[in-house]
This record gives structure tokens, sequence and C-alpha cells, in this order.
């Protein structure tokens, strides 16, 4: 399925992954510095990596909380990680947001999550405790990128609110 | 009736709150609660917060600490529940003796609630925890019909609380062991049940095969939706059959019955869902809330907002049924 | 701690549906061959069947007792309707028997009078045994689930109570008000026509895998896997456990009893035993697991230089 406009995700194609992955490094550090406590809730699985494959994005996103940083691939490439999410961007910005009930997501087979379960459902409910708005808390990134950055978001986003309230069909009991 | 709403985390705490809980029950960090899942429930810092939060909003706080208590290490139960009382903590819902006991000496005016997990199924064994502990409030098992609630509520001395929305065990909880069976892990001893640190998903050529620990839970054919490994929502064989052997993938819901709990004495209405996400809570609440101060011909309109929330998803009246057993 | 007598022997409850003759005849052959020390009778499990054994119970009881047996009521574990209350009350009036307590029912109704406290009841540390023997409690097995480094704790800290573990049957895992064992030959638990005593040992839940996982018996859910502590035998008597609980199984429980006899009494080696152990039951395989705070299916093999001795 694909939810991301095509004509938004072809210049990614064509742009230096160095460049992407310093624009990911930027949002990354602006969502740190807005919600400080953010990994603190991942306990022991804060030394562990986590992947993110967009399904609908060539790009693979990898979270290391430990040292704080993103790192941003190639689809091409092997993922190595502790714990990896597939799943649509937009799933994959709802769930980074709260704004839906992850459960859902989860399990739904739409997603799916290979590897460290509990490190992975650490990671949920960290994200979950924050208050991740990514259009306020990126509001005030600068750069190149910046704008193209805030549109994809907010269309994301928006579509995610519809998609995400309505698939609520699982539950971690 | 009072409405009693779970937050596994502050910002679900604060959502609950704001969708006009009149309580939210929550825990601590740790082992000392049943729902011990990783990245979930609060710091003490973070308890003092939601306290004043939601004092401050005229909402009660039910702290949780509703695990059995590890030989040898009671310290850890018995200073959580010192730290719940100096929060301002509104009641605790508790469910080992010893922890009860320790309690009511220590703390009491402390208002002291017998949890779920201690599974007080009929007024015997009720009289005999408020008698004992001075127990003020019992949340009953969702083992009971609406009947025995009735029945129940005619000859205890304590206020009763009933699960009406959320997830549903099917055996008497407290007394279920089938999580540590199958992983060395159970709700009584950690706070969990089926524990994701043993949850495994397989491709097993089309299929997607749920395992906890050496056990297959279920198998999901292409295209249907696939279900966490909870223990007793499996699908198993038994003879020449194959199916859900306790439970179907369902999930409790009675508010058509709102009427019948109140004329049987319910003075408290709780939804299930510590673990879920914040957006579930805020949802969930606003909506039980409306409906639970609407005349009964409305609520039906009001819940239809929740199962559409839980589109595809199946609800049960339970046990508060009997053709359910 | 002083070990004041020897360590007994508990035959448990039978927790199955069986047919009354072949239950009767059973507790004849126990009173008769088995070397225990106490035998608990009654229905545990659902009080819809309390009536296929109420013929027999008064030569049960007799037998029992003129064989020298300690008799002791076993009390219902899940207790919601008023019937089964006023039953436990009664029972607690008149009976000139210890009764077991399955049930926070049970305790309420036995405060004050000595009781024994069942594997269903949640003992996980000592101030709740230390409050149950405070209420008349004398004799506490203890749950299933417990690890050894629990039960050590505890036992160290209530001198003054018996402790007893469950060492040999399916481990009672749950129980539910909903009857699974009738659901699954299509009826529910109000017209269940007593189905589930087509099967005295249980009823398989095999995984879609195949694996066998778990026991149906009535309302209750068991372990397929059989409970074996006879390789733990001189660990628990040196906790300080006074007695080994064995849950009756279909099988030749007179020759479990002997064997677990033989080994606390230091006359078998405990791998032999478990070697027979597997003879006399070889409908499943046995589980130590909970004992080694590890997964209650799993089989924890003993040390090779723990079997010289």
């Amino acid at each position: 399925m694909q939810l991301i406009p095509p004509l938004l995700t072809r210049p990614l194609n064509a742009v230096p992954l160095v460049v992407i992955e310093r624009v990911c490094r930027l949002m990354f550090r602006r969502i740190g510095l807005a919600h400080p406590g953010l990994f603190e809730r991942l306990g022991e699985h804060k030394a562990k990596r986590f992947a993110f494959l967009p399904t609908d994005v060539p790009l693979a996103f990898i979270v290391e909380p430990a040292s704080d940083t993103i790192f941003v691939w190639r689809k091409t490439t092997d993922v190595i990680a502790d714990a990896v999410t597939e799943a649509p961007l937009f799933m994959l910005l709802a769930l980074m947001e709260g704004r839906c009930d992850a459960d859902a997501l989860f399990f739904s087979r739409d997603l799916s999550v290979t590897g460290d379960m509990e490190a992975m459902l650490a990671m949920r409910n960290a994200l979950d405790a924050s208050s991740i708005d990514l259009s306020k808390d990126l509001a005030r990134l600068a750069g190149p990128f910046a704008p193209m950055a805030g549109r994809v978001i907010g269309e994301i986003r928006n579509r995610a609110l519809d998609r995400a309230l309505a698939g609520e069909t699982a539950s971690w009991n | 009736m009072e409405l009693i709403c779970p937050a596994g985390t502050p910002a679900a705490f604060h959502e609950a709150v704001d969708a006009g809980a009149d309580a939210v029950y929550c825990g601590f960090r740790d082992e000392t609660n049943a729902r011990n899942f990783p990245g979930l429930n609060f710091s003490r810092e973070e308890l003092k917060e939601a306290i004043a939060y939601a004092k401050k909003k005229g909402c009660e706080t039910f702290v949780a600490l509703n695990t059995f208590m590890r030989a040898g290490a009671e310290e850890i139960w018995y200073q959580g529940a010192a730290d719940a009382v100096a929060c301002g903590a509104d009641a605790l819902i508790l469910a080992d003796f010893g922890l009860m006991a320790h309690v009511a000496e220590k703390y009491p005016d402390q208002r002291l609630h017998v949890s779920v997990q201690a599974s007080a199924s009929n007024p015997d064994a009720i009289n005999f925890l408020v008698d004992t502990f001075n127990a003020k409030r019992v949340v009953l098992p969702r083992t009971l019909t609406i009947a025995d609630i009735a029945r129940i509520g005619k000859s205890i001395r304590c206020e009763m609380e009933v699960f009406v929305f959320g997830g549903l065990c099917v055996m008497a909880e407290g007394r279920c062991s089938l999580s540590s069976y199958a992983t060395g892990k159970s709700p009584n001893m950690n706070g969990v049940c089926s524990p994701a640190s043993h949850v495994r998903y397989r491709k097993d050529g089309r299929d997607l095969v749920s395992e906890l620990g050496a056990f297959t839970i279920n198998r999901f054919p292409e295209g249907e939706a696939a279900g966490y490994p909870t223990l007793c929502k499996g699908r198993f064989d038994i003879a020449d059959s194959n199916g859900y052997a306790f439970e179907d993938p369902v999930s409790l819901d009675v508010m058509g019955e709102l009427e019948a709990l109140k004329a049987a004495g319910v003075s408290a209405l709780k939804i299930e869902g510590r673990q879920r996400g914040k957006a579930y809570v805020a949802e969930v609440v606003k909506v039980m809330k409306a409906a639970v101060n609407s005349p009964p011909d409305r609520r039906g309109a009001l819940l239809s907002r929740l199962r559409s929330m839980s589109e595809g998803q199946k609800t049960t009246s339970g046990a508060y049924e009997k053709r359910w057993r | 701690m002083t070990q004041t007598k020897r360590p007994g022997l508990t035959l448990g409850p039978v927790y199955y549906l069986w047919d009354a003759a072949k239950w009767r005849d059973f507790h004849f052959r126990i009173a008769d061959e088995a070397p225990v020390e106490r035998v608990l009778i009654g229905e545990t499990v659902c009080s819809k069947r309390q009536h296929f054994i109420e013929p027999h119970l008064a030569e049960v009881v007799e037998r029992l007792d003129s064989a020298g047996k300690e008799v002791v009521f076993s009390t219902l574990s899940l207790v919601t309707l008023a019937r089964e209350s006023k039953q436990i009350r009664e029972m607690a009036e008149t009976s000139d028997h210890m009764l077991e307590a399955n049930d926070l029912s049970a305790l309420a109704v036995l405060k004050d009078k000595p009781h024994t406290i069942s594997p269903l009841i949640n003992v996980y540390n000592a101030p709740t045994a230390r409050l149950l023997a405070s209420r008349g409690a004398k004799t506490i097995c203890l749950p299933p689930e417990l690890p050894f480094s629990s039960l050590r704790e505890i036992v160290q800290n209530c001198p003054e109570i018996d402790f007893e573990v469950f060492a040999f049957g399916r481990m009672p895992l749950a129980i539910s008000a909903r009857c699974a064992h009738a659901r699954s030959k299509g009826r529910i638990k109000d017209n269940c026509q007593f189905v589930c005593g087509e099967e005295p040992d249980g009823l398989p839940v095999k995984t879609l895998d195949r694996q066998s996982f778990l026991t149906l018996n009535g309302v209750q859910t068991v372990s397929h896997a059989c409970q074996s502590l006879l390789g733990e035998i001189d660990d628990l008597l040196a906790a300080g456990i006074r007695s080994f609980r064995l849950s009756p199984q279909d099988c030749d429980m007179v020759e479990v009893a002997r064997l677990y006899r033989a080994v606390i009494d230091g006359g078998m080696a405990a791998d032999e035993a478990i070697a027979r152990l597997q003879q006399v039951y070889p409908a499943a395989p046995l589980a130590n697991g909970f004992h080694h705070a590890q997964e209650g299916a799993a089989w924890v093999a003993r040390a090779r230089n723990l079997q010289a001795s």
C-alpha cells in the first residue's frame, strides 16, 4: 500500500544519504531537547538498537537511545538491530506521537515487530509517555530541508490520526 | 456511580483526569503491581505530581500494589505502601494478606481496597477482608454474574467495584499460574502475564505463528488479524478439534448493564487497561463518563462510538451473563 | 530448627471426577496399603460433582480412620454460590475432622479452628503464613509455582508452622467460572451432563503444533507435565519441609507413595525412584521447573555431584 504520495518520496531517492541523515539527526536532537526524559523509561533496554523500517520509503531508521543517535540507511543494506518495527511511515509517526493506541498497530498485520519484543514494548511505552508533537517540536527547525520535512510530516500526521483511531483491534492483556 | 480509570504513564493519567475520571488507578515502575510491563508505570516523583494534579481537579488516585510479596523482599512492597501513603494516595489496592495486615496496622487511616487479584468472590471472603484488614472496597472477580453481585451486595460490609470495560481474564484472577508454567513469570509473583520477553512471532509458510516460551499459542493465516499470545486466549487442539479452548480474543463490555449493576449496589465502575496508550484512555474515559451521566436510553448511541473504535474487535459481557459459563 | 517428627506424606484430594465406585475403591486401597499419613477427601473443583461421592463418604472416612490415617476434608476452591458458602459453614460446624481451606471464604469460616491451607491459597511470604497461622492454620501446603528460594525463606521465618510442598501430580494452574471442559464438548457449565467424568485423568490440550501443554479438568486447568520433586527431597527436608503432597492421578498411587517414602527414608536413590516413577505414571513427562525458578513445564536434571549421596 502506497500511503505517501510518490511526489513526496521521490526527492528522497535523489538526495544523498548523508544529507538525509543530517536532517534526521537535526530533528532527532530537536525532539530530544524538547523531551529530555524520553528514553529514561527504557531502563535496561536503553542500550539496545531499535530499527524502524517504513514500508513505503526506501530508508531504514536506526535509533540508539544510549548514544542519543539516529542512523539512516538505504533499505538495500541488511539492518542490524535488536528490535525491528516495519510499518507504513504514517503508523511509525503515529506511534512516535502516541496519538493512537499502539496496541492495534502492533498487531494488525500492516505492522510487524521482530526481534526483542520486550525492548520494543518498552520503546512504545516510552514514546506514549512522552508528549511528542512533531509539528510543534520541529517548528523552529531551520535549514534547507525544513519546509519539506514540515510538509511531509503535517500530511502524514493528519492521515495517521484518522486511520489509527479506526484500526483499534488488538490489546495487550 | 464512580468511574475508575487506568493510567500506565503520567501522560495517560492527565488524559484520564481531563476526560472526567472520578478516580485514576496506577502503580509504581516495579514488581509491586500487576502491570509490571517494560516502560510502563510511575516513579515516586511522577506519582506525587500526578496525585497533585488529580487533587486540583477533584479526582482521586488509587495506587495498586497488587502482586504478592516476594519472600525475603517484603521491604519493596512496604516501601511502596509507605511512599504511596506519603504521596497522598486516596486508596491502596492490595492483594497480599501480609501486605494488607502491614498497611492496616501501620496506616490505619489509609483507605484499603481489595484488588481483584485477591480473588474475593463471595460474602464470607469479602467480610473476612473487611473484618481483618478494615477493607473499604472490594474489586469483584470478573467471574461473577450480575445476580451473584446483587446477592453479594446485600451481605457485605464494604463498597463494590466491578470491571465494565477492557481486557477480560477468563480464569479467576490472582489464582492463575498458566503464564509461569510457560514462561516462569506470573501475574502473582512478577506482575506480568504472558510477558513480552517470552513472545516470539515466526513465519511458517504463509502463516504467522505466535509463541510464548516453548509453546505455540496461535497461528494466523494470511489476512487474519494477528493477536498478542495471551495464554488463555490462544488456539489449541482438544481431541479432534481446534479453536479457542478458554476464550476468544474478546474484550469485556457491560455498559449495557449499568442499571442492573446500579441496582445490585455497585458503587464504582472500573475500566481495564493500564497498558493501553493515552489516546485510548482519553477516548474511552470521555465516552464512558458521558454514558454514565446519560439516561439509559441514550447510552447506546454514545457507546457505539467506542464500538466503532473497537472496529473488528469483539466484545462480550463475559461472566456477567450466565450462558458464558 | 528441630525436626519433631518423621517427614510425612499427604495424599491430596482427587481433583478429577471419578466414577463413585472407583473413588471408593481407590481410597480403600490407600487406607490398606499406602504409606501416607494424611489423606484429603472431598470435592475440591466443582460443586456440581459433589453428589457423586456422597454415598461413599462415610465408609471411606471410616476405613481411612481405622487405618490410622489422618483424614482432612477438602473444601471448594472457587466459591460463588450461596449454597457453596453454606456448605463450607456447615462442614466447619459439624465436622469432627480438620478442614482444608481452598478459598478465602473457608479462611473466614475456619477462624480459630485448627485447619490446613491448600496449595490454591496464595501464600508467597512469611507474613502471610504467620497471619494464617494466627487464625488457626496448622499445616500450609505452599503453592506449586513458588520457587525454592521463597520456600526456604518462608519456612525459616515461621518455625511454628508445618509446611508441605506439592510433590507429585499435574499442577493445578487455574480455575474459572467457565467450564472449558464442557465447552470443548459443545456444552456449557449449566447443562454439562458431567462430561468431565469421561476423562479420569483430564482432557489433553495441545498446541496447534501438537505439543502437549495443558489438561482440562472441568473448570480447573492443570498442567500436562507432572510435578515430581523426588530429586529435591533432600534439599526440601534440609529447608525444614515437614510433609510432601501427592496429588492423585489415574495411576498406581500406592506405588507412587512407596517411591516417595523410600526416598524420604533414604532407602532408594532419587534417580532410581524418578526412573520408576516414570514407569508408574507414563502419561505425562515429569517437571520441576517451578521449584528451580524456571517455567513450570521444565525439567531440571539433577547435578552429577549430588547423585553420589
